[in-house]
């Protein structure tokens, strides 16, 4: 990926603006000097070359950052090819001091924080209903359907029920790591939030790391499941807490593995990037924009074969059926989670169900072309805010159909056993992740041309929708044989 | 499965204990467990949480009157334990039952056999962590308890059998009930086969998990269904043919090893499958036979004084293979000794044997696959 073009950039508590075009070598070249701004007092014009600010070496933009340990900052500039002495910026009464932009940028934090709150709370609560409503209609029986329409607020009053009640912490466990757990857990899901792409512009941090901040804060939540079975002081969450951490670790490297293709493929680890490249940049409408064609999922076989082994490790890292070991009910009675009660319960339960969405939202991030609308082009998206908002909804629509195979999937297949779990990790999946990763870096290496790439990846496609119709064709066989009356409204 | 080995003098062995009030111990049974991880080293199972000394019970009451007690024998399949307790009797007072009676138990126990297995599949379906098949094994077993209701008013302890017959005769229409509750049982297995018999996931978790062979079955005295899922065709509707079971025609299914070995857990659930499939037939031919025979003969002319006094035994094929009950009667209204003989009892003491080396998800995988009852073990 090439990198940004540099921008001219406005400092704007200096009252300077630096030109796009400063010398490679370092220093940054002033090319306006806004009047009766703190560096026009100190006599600063335009044409000289920042050298050092706050005593650190200025090699970008970055570095002219306030720290804001001092009202009155060192600024050393460079006239032609004299080295002035260095002056003492004072910022002081002036907008953008120091100061204000921390407190900016906490606000902007806690606003942050409370929409992730506020949104994670309701997905993760939402999720809960549709399992329960769509479990219900794979079992043959209703559901909730009490507190409120179709038993929608089921979510909530669960919620209340469980913050209401009596908080139980065993006398013989240890106490402060019991009541930690199930804080790490929600830490450890909640935080990816942080870097979910919704849109194009609805993102609370496009971090430059953002898949990788995902993997590593994800491994928060082995910490708590450990932590929560340790501390319960009771042979069943021990063996809970040890199957969790066995198997997040295992299957957390063939899921990084499959990660680090499409990074390759991408030249960066900013999901913002990730979800860029997977759209047409031509100029008709089948060529632009995000066309499954020019999905990851689609673009050669070897995606194809990663999306499952990437959507499989992402099922056993979030403890889902068939690989719900960890709180395995018939085996080790609730597992980690066997000791826990009420609120605290919740909070391992809220973040079982966050994460499904986390792994749905990064799955459709990664191989599904995010917010990507078909025939529309990043940069139209970009001026129009109702395309902005097609796209999120776009997002949120392959993630709840993701959120709809591993309900499904969770519902349907029975649980494997350790040994299997394990031998599908290391005997398969591991080989298999670094098999796609040198086929993919001999992909690039041989340098495809776009149209032969064009034409694999709408044959990928084309195959993907023969084995959909096959699938039908055979669930269509199989009613007509089983004669089941089927109930399509789904509403009760 | 793959051969465990112990090798660290070191390790620490962990003592686990399982149940009486764990979710996969199918009502309160206790297991002692003694592991090394999750690799079972021994599991002693802990019997009489529900001892309800039904044995006793039957000494002091009068022969009929014991019958509604027979039904806590086994709750999940009542229907045996009264066929059971009214045959022994029939023999102590030499009575002869009518042949609609006769149709009609026949009838009612292989309803109830459907229901029993499959609350037995649904369940261990269950314990391999499969969800979805469990209330769909229900729902058929509701079709069942609501036939079975309007036949004798009971869903669960029927009390339907009667010294020298049965206690009702069929309501009018019910039989077409049943029919067309064949209708949708038969499409609704061939459907159950593909959500869990079949699938995959399942086979891997249950193939040679827990083999008995055909020799150790015999040995230590497996009946029913696990003793057939060892390869050894043994049914005492065929081989001690009582009852009507000799007019009708259907064939015992035994274990195949069709992914593993013959014995393996797979077996015991494929048997149990196939079983309902050949009651269902066994009904067919029932409802088709019954109305040979005269309406509302369905009870035996009995003695005028119920005081035996000798000995009896009776077997029947209950869900859970060889019931037998032997009774003494010393001339009294009451008998003087009443003895039950079921399948769970034998089935819970070879789990011991068997678990050394077992996974624990594979030591429920067993003992659901043996499909014990807690109160058929405790009497």
């Amino acid at each position: 990926m090439k990198r940004a073009t540099r921008k001219a950039s406005e400092l704007e508590y200096l009252g300077l603006t630096v030109s796009a075009d400063s010398p490679a070598s370092g220093g940054l070249l002033i090319e306006k000097v806004r009047p009766s701004s703190p560096a026009e007092r100190r006599g600063v014009l335009p044409g000289d070359l920042i050298v050092s600010f706050q005593g650190i070496k200025v090699l970008s933009v970055g570095d002219m950052a306030s720290t804001g340990f001092s009202e009155t900052p060192d600024l050393v500039v460079k006239r032609g090819t004299q080295d002035l002495p260095a002056v003492q910026v004072d910022m002081k009464g002036f907008e953008g001091a120091p100061p204000i932009d921390l407190l900016a940028a906490g606000l902007v934090l806690g606003i942050a924080a409370a929409v992730i709150a506020l949104f994670m709370a309701p997905t993760a609560g939402i999720i809960t209903w549709v399992e329960r409503r769509v479990a219900g209609r794979m079992q043959s029986r209703i559901g909730p359907n009490r507190a409120g329409p179709q038993g929608f607020l089921v979510w909530l009053a669960d919620g209340v029920k469980s913050i209401l009640k009596e908080d139980i912490i065993p006398t013989e466990s240890d106490q402060w790591l019991f009541r930690l757990a199930p804080y790490l857990v929600f830490m450890g899901v909640s935080a990816t939030f942080v870097v979910m792409p919704f849109g194009q512009k609805l993102i609370a941090a496009d971090l430059d790391i953002g898949i990788l901040f995902v993997i590593a804060v994800t491994s928060l939540v082995t910490i708590g499941l450990m932590t929560g079975g340790w501390a319960s002081n009771n042979k069943w969450s021990l063996l809970g807490g040890v199957r969790s951490a066995a198997q997040i670790i295992s299957y957390e490297i063939p899921g990084a593995v499959a990660i680090v293709c499409l990074v390759m493929m991408t030249g960066s680890l900013r999901l913002q990037d990730i979800i860029a490249a997977q759209g047409g940049t031509g100029s008709t409408v089948l060529d632009v924009g995000g066309w499954p064609w020019y999905w990851y999922v689609f673009r050669n076989p070897i995606t194809f074969g990663l999306f499952f082994l990437y959507f499989t490790t992402a099922l056993a890292e979030g403890n889902r059926g068939p690989f719900d070991l960890p709180e395995a009910e018939s085996e080790l009675v609730a597992g980690y989670s066997t000791e826990y009660s009420g609120m605290r319960y919740l909070f391992f339960f809220f973040a079982e169900w966050a994460n499904v969405f986390v792994m749905a939202g990064i799955a459709s991030a990664l191989f599904l072309g995010g917010w990507q609308i078909p025939g529309v082009s990043p940069a139209q998206q970009e001026a129009s805010l109702a395309l902005q908002l097609v796209g999120v909804g776009i997002f949120l629509a392959k993630s709840w159909v993701l959120i709809f195979v591993v309900i499904w999937v969770k519902w349907t297949l029975p649980r494997v056993r350790i040994d299997q779990m394990m031998n599908l990790c290391w005997k398969w999946f591991v080989p298999l992740s670094f098999g796609a990763f040198l086929l993919t870096a001999l992909w690039m290496v041989a340098g495809v041309p776009k149209s032969v790439e064009l034409v694999i990846s709408v044959l990928t496609f084309v195959v993907w929708g023969a084995i959909m119709v096959h699938f039908i064709r055979r669930v269509q066989h199989n009613l007509r044989e089983s004669r089941i009356p089927l109930h399509l409204n789904p509403f009760i | 499965m793959s051969e465990v080995i112990f090798t660290n003098e070191m390790d620490e062995e962990m003592t686990l204990n399982m149940g009486p009030h764990h979710p996969s111990t199918h009502g309160v049974l206790r297991f002692i467990i003694s592991s090394d991880g999750e690799i079972i080293r021994k599991a002693v199972p802990d019997v009489g949480y529900l001892h309800r000394s039904i044995e006793k019970i039957g000494e002091r009451n009068t022969y009929p009157g014991y019958m509604p007690y027979t039904d806590r024998v086994d709750y999940v399949a009542a229907m045996f334990a009264n066929e059971c307790w009214a045959m022994a009797c029939e023999k102590l007072m030499g009575i002869t039952v009518p042949k609609r009676a006769s149709y009609l138990r026949v009838i009612s126990c292989e309803l109830n056999r459907i229901a029993s297995h499959m609350i037995a599949l649904g369940a261990m379906a269950m314990d391999i962590g499969a969800t979805t098949p469990f209330p769909w094994a229900l729902r058929e077993r509701e079709r069942i308890n609501d036939i079975i209701e309007e036949l004798c008013g009971a869903r669960l302890t029927y009390n339907y059998h009667r010294i020298g017959g049965v206690s009702f005769d069929m309501p009018t229409g019910w039989r077409d009930k049943c029919l067309k509750f064949l209708d949708l049982f038969d499409p609704a297995m061939v459907e159950f086969d593909r959500l869990i018999t079949l699938n995959d996931i399942f086979v891997k978790r249950l193939a040679n998990v827990a083999v008995i062979t055909a020799e150790e079955a015999v040995d230590w005295g497996l009946v029913g269904p696990n003793l057939r899922a060892s390869g050894v065709k043994w049914d005492l509707r065929k081989d001690d043919a009582y009852s009507v079971y000799p007019e009708l025609d259907f064939d015992i299914p035994v274990g195949t090893g069709r992914y593993g070995t013959v014995g393996d857990s797979w077996d015991r659930f494929d048997v149990r499958v196939r079983e309902c499939r050949e009651s269902s037939k066994i009904l067919r031919q029932a409802l088709d036979k019954i109305d040979e025979h005269p309406e509302d003969d369905i009870l035996g002319k009995l003695p005028k004084k119920l005081k035996p006094d000798c000995e009896a035994y009776s077997r029947v094929e209950s869900a859970r293979g060889d019931m037998g009950c032997y009774v003494i009667g010393k001339g009294a209204e009451e008998p003087y000794r009443v003895r039950f003989r079921t399948g769970s009892f034998t089935a819970m003491g070879i789990i011991e044997a068997k678990s050394p080396g077992l996974f624990l998800a594979d030591l429920v995988a067993l003992i659901a696959s043996l499909d014990v009852v807690a109160p058929e073990i405790d009497r």
